[in-house]
């Protein structure tokens, strides 16, 4: 297979609180190759917003710090580069879609601005940033986001727009100059079911038309099957298990994997499970070994005592002892 | 069935927003609802964001005025505000409201927090207080030392609990839960459903579960109802509702659930491709107000409202498509 176009090794996050340092990320590895697309799934604070901010080193300055690991993009390690590399990756390579849209537009620039500044900041040709360009690219884009009326829309701000059609801005503007790789944070939690399904239709459907690369942060396994290839499951700043999506569903195997499955209420009916006993520990002093130990019916003796690595079963990837 | 506890009838809560050339504008929340919840039921309420299920909810509690309709609880007539209420039905009737972190005081420990509706209510003597604090806790099944925590120091799952707990301490017959789940994570969702249900069969309860989420509601309701834009417009036992979804905002909700296994695929109606935005409740669409999005419309959509039928017993559906003779009634 080629080079992945990125590919994050090892990376551990702290974060810096009145407590002492939060350890957050504890070894991540994960990698997305040309044309995949990747899921990245967990519950509420497991690390996944951590992980992906430190792709765009958007991570909040003098609070966060990273001690160890590498992000390589096309080999070139992120964490590494100067400010004007940094730039072009940002303006040209990956994008990225958050969790909150009517946080990530400013709400005192209409849409049209807001465009124009992303596309005058991708780094076009002259001949290519002339003014009318510029807004034949953003009216397309708009276009592409199935909103109706793009010239209207350019001259609304955002409180104007209902959140499904922000979310649909942000991805407008985030595919509105040619990119790589999308990453989109949970792009659908603040939606509702039937508006979530629209935009994640919309945004597999660009996402293959226009050859990019994927990553899928979601908390949520059923969004992950419907929308990607491959799955990367973390609990507590961990990878947990590795596997092509429909592998991971036809055969879960972490412990923690299985009960995030078995929680999930299913349209088969048959009750709700007893969920996952206790909950997700404290950063400051996670648990020693395998830091899911406290709440895995399966834990044994080791489990306190070292760390489980990812392991390969054909292609599938486990980190655990009982596995 | 068992006998009804709650009737609401033809229910309306309007909000003024605006004025628009010197007539007043309002946001149609409710719009004439008819709902009848039996004793022991767990009625799963179900709707997109802003259909009007908390407004609902609000309303039989007390907490406004209705515009117009009457709430039935237990025998007795309830549309009046809270503040009119008899105090012995207000015991009988709690809320779980949706956002488990603002809804209790910050400033109060859990203690604090559980005392207030036992001595509004006059429940236990002062000297037994701790205990019956104590054992609201247990039900619960959170530990006496949480008396002394702050809702800030708990977690998500911890502070609906004691919101629940809070409910509980009046030992009610009904209780409304406003998605008392959508918040948290599912580990945890599962973890507090089934304490609910374990309550709600020991107590005997009446529950009228708010949420979104079909999949839950499959699940653990008895019945489930559909609201879009202030209205019901889908009613039936659970298991009718799943096997034979009729309304075709009910099969578009239904088609767009992401779920986790082939079996779950195969129950899900043909793809109905959702389409448009939910409108906006001060914007209502003329003649049936999902027409905009609805894939089955005909022109007799775009002028007249449905109205409530019964297909098969206990399925009540609003849509035009199964109107035997189609503009007998008036709109
Ligand atoms: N006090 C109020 N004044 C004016 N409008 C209101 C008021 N309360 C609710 N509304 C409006 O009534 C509509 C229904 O709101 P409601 O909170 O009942 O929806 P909901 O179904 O509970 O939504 P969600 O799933 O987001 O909780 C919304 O458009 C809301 O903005
Ligand atoms: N700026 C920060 N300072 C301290 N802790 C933080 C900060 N940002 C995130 N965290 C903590 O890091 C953990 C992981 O958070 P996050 O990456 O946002 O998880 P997710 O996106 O999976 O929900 C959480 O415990 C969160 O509270
Ligand atoms: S390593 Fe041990 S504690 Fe960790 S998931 Fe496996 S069995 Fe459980
Ligand atoms: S009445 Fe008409 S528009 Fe409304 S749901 Fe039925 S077919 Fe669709
Ligand atoms: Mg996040
Ligand atoms: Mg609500």
């Amino acid at each position: 297979m080629s080079n992945p176009v990125l590919e994050i090794k090892n990376l551990h996050v702290w974060y810096r609180t009145y407590g002492g340092y939060s350890r957050v990320l504890d070894g991540v590895n994960l990698h997305v190759h040309k044309g995949e697309k990747v899921g990245l799934v967990g519950e509420a604070g497991c690390g996944k917003t951590t992980t992906m901010r430190s792709v765009l080193r958007i991570l909040p300055e003098g609070q966060a710090h990273i001690p160890e690991g590498q992000i390589l993009y096309h080999g070139n390690d992120i964490l590494k580069m100067k400010p004007r590399e940094l730039q072009q990756v940002r303006t040209r390579g990956i994008s990225m879609i958050f969790q909150e849209p009517a946080a990530a537009l400013n709400p005192v620039f209409t849409v049209g601005t807001q465009m124009f500044d992303v596309i005058k900041y991708s780094g076009l040709s002259k001949e290519e940033s002339r003014k009318d360009n510029i807004k034949r690219l953003a009216i397309q884009a708009i276009k592409e986001v199935y909103i109706p009326d793009p010239e209207r829309i350019l001259n609304c701000y955002p409180n104007q727009l209902s959140g499904g059609m922000k979310q649909r801005i942000c991805i407008a503007m985030a595919i509105v100059t040619p990119r790589e790789l999308l990453i989109a944070d949970e792009p659908g939690t603040s939606l509702d079911v039937t508006i979530q399904d629209q935009v994640h239709r919309l945004l597999r459907g660009l996402v293959e038309k226009k050859g990019m690369s994927l990553i899928m942060i979601t908390h949520s396994l059923g969004v992950a099957r419907e929308l990607t290839d491959r799955i990367y499951v973390m609990y507590a700043g961990n990878i947990v298990e590795v596997a092509r999506t429909s592998d991971l569903f036809a055969n879960p195997l972490h412990p923690y994997t299985l009960g995030l499955l078995s929680s999930v209420p299913k349209l088969t009916g048959g009750g709700v499970a007893e969920g996952i006993y206790g909950r997700i520990p404290d950063y400051l002093r996670p648990p020693g070994g395998c830091r899911f130990h406290p709440r895995c019916p399966r834990a044994v003796r080791r489990c306190r005592e070292e760390k489980p690595l990812l392991k390969d079963l054909g292609g599938h990837q486990v980190a655990c002892f009982q596995v | 069935m068992n006998a009804p506890i709650m009737t609401i009838n033809n229910l309306k809560m309007y909000f003024p927003v605006q004025k628009s050339k010197g007539k007043p504008v309002y946001v149609k929340a409710v719009d004439g609802v008819d709902l009848t919840i039996h004793k022991g039921e767990i009625m799963g309420l179900v709707g997109e964001s802003g259909s009007g299920k908390s407004t609902l909810a609000y309303t039989v509690m007390g907490m406004y005025k209705p515009t117009g309709g009457q709430i039935i609880f237990q025998g007795r007539d309830i549309s009046m505000s809270s503040d009119k209420r008899p105090l012995s039905l207000k015991k009988d009737l709690q809320i779980v409201f949706q956002d488990p972190g603002s809804s209790l005081n910050p400033s109060h420990n859990i203690r604090q927090i559980l005392e207030l509706p036992l001595r509004v209510h006059k429940i236990v003597k002062r000297e037994e207080m701790e205990r019956k604090i104590a054992q609201i806790l247990q039900m619960v099944e959170l530990s006496p030392n949480y008396m002394y925590k702050s809702p800030a120091s708990m977690g998500g799952g911890e502070r609906q609990m004691v919101s629940i707990a809070r409910a509980l301490a009046t030992d009610p017959t009904f209780i409304i839960l406003d998605e008392p789940t959508s918040a948290l994570d599912v580990s945890i969702q599962a973890k507090i459903i089934n304490m609910l249900l374990k309550l709600q069969q020991e107590k005997q309860l009446t529950y009228l579960f708010i949420t979104h989420d079909l999949s839950l509601m499959r699940n653990i309701a008895t019945r489930v109802a559909i609201m879009y834009l202030g209205k019901i417009c889908e009613m039936a036992d659970t298991v009718e509702f799943f096997r034979n979804p009729l309304h075709p905002y009910t099969r578009m909700l239904l088609s767009s659930i992401p779920v986790v296994s082939e079996e779950e695929e195969a129950l899900k109606p043909e793809k109905v491709i959702s389409t448009g935005e939910i409108p906006s409740p001060v914007n209502v669409p003329p003649g049936c107000s999902f027409h905009l999005r609805c894939p089955e419309k005909t022109e007799l959509c775009f002028r007249e409202d449905p109205v409530m039928l019964e297909v098969s017993p206990g399925h009540l559906v609003r849509c035009h498509a199964y109107q035997k003779t189609a503009g007998v009634h008036v709109a």
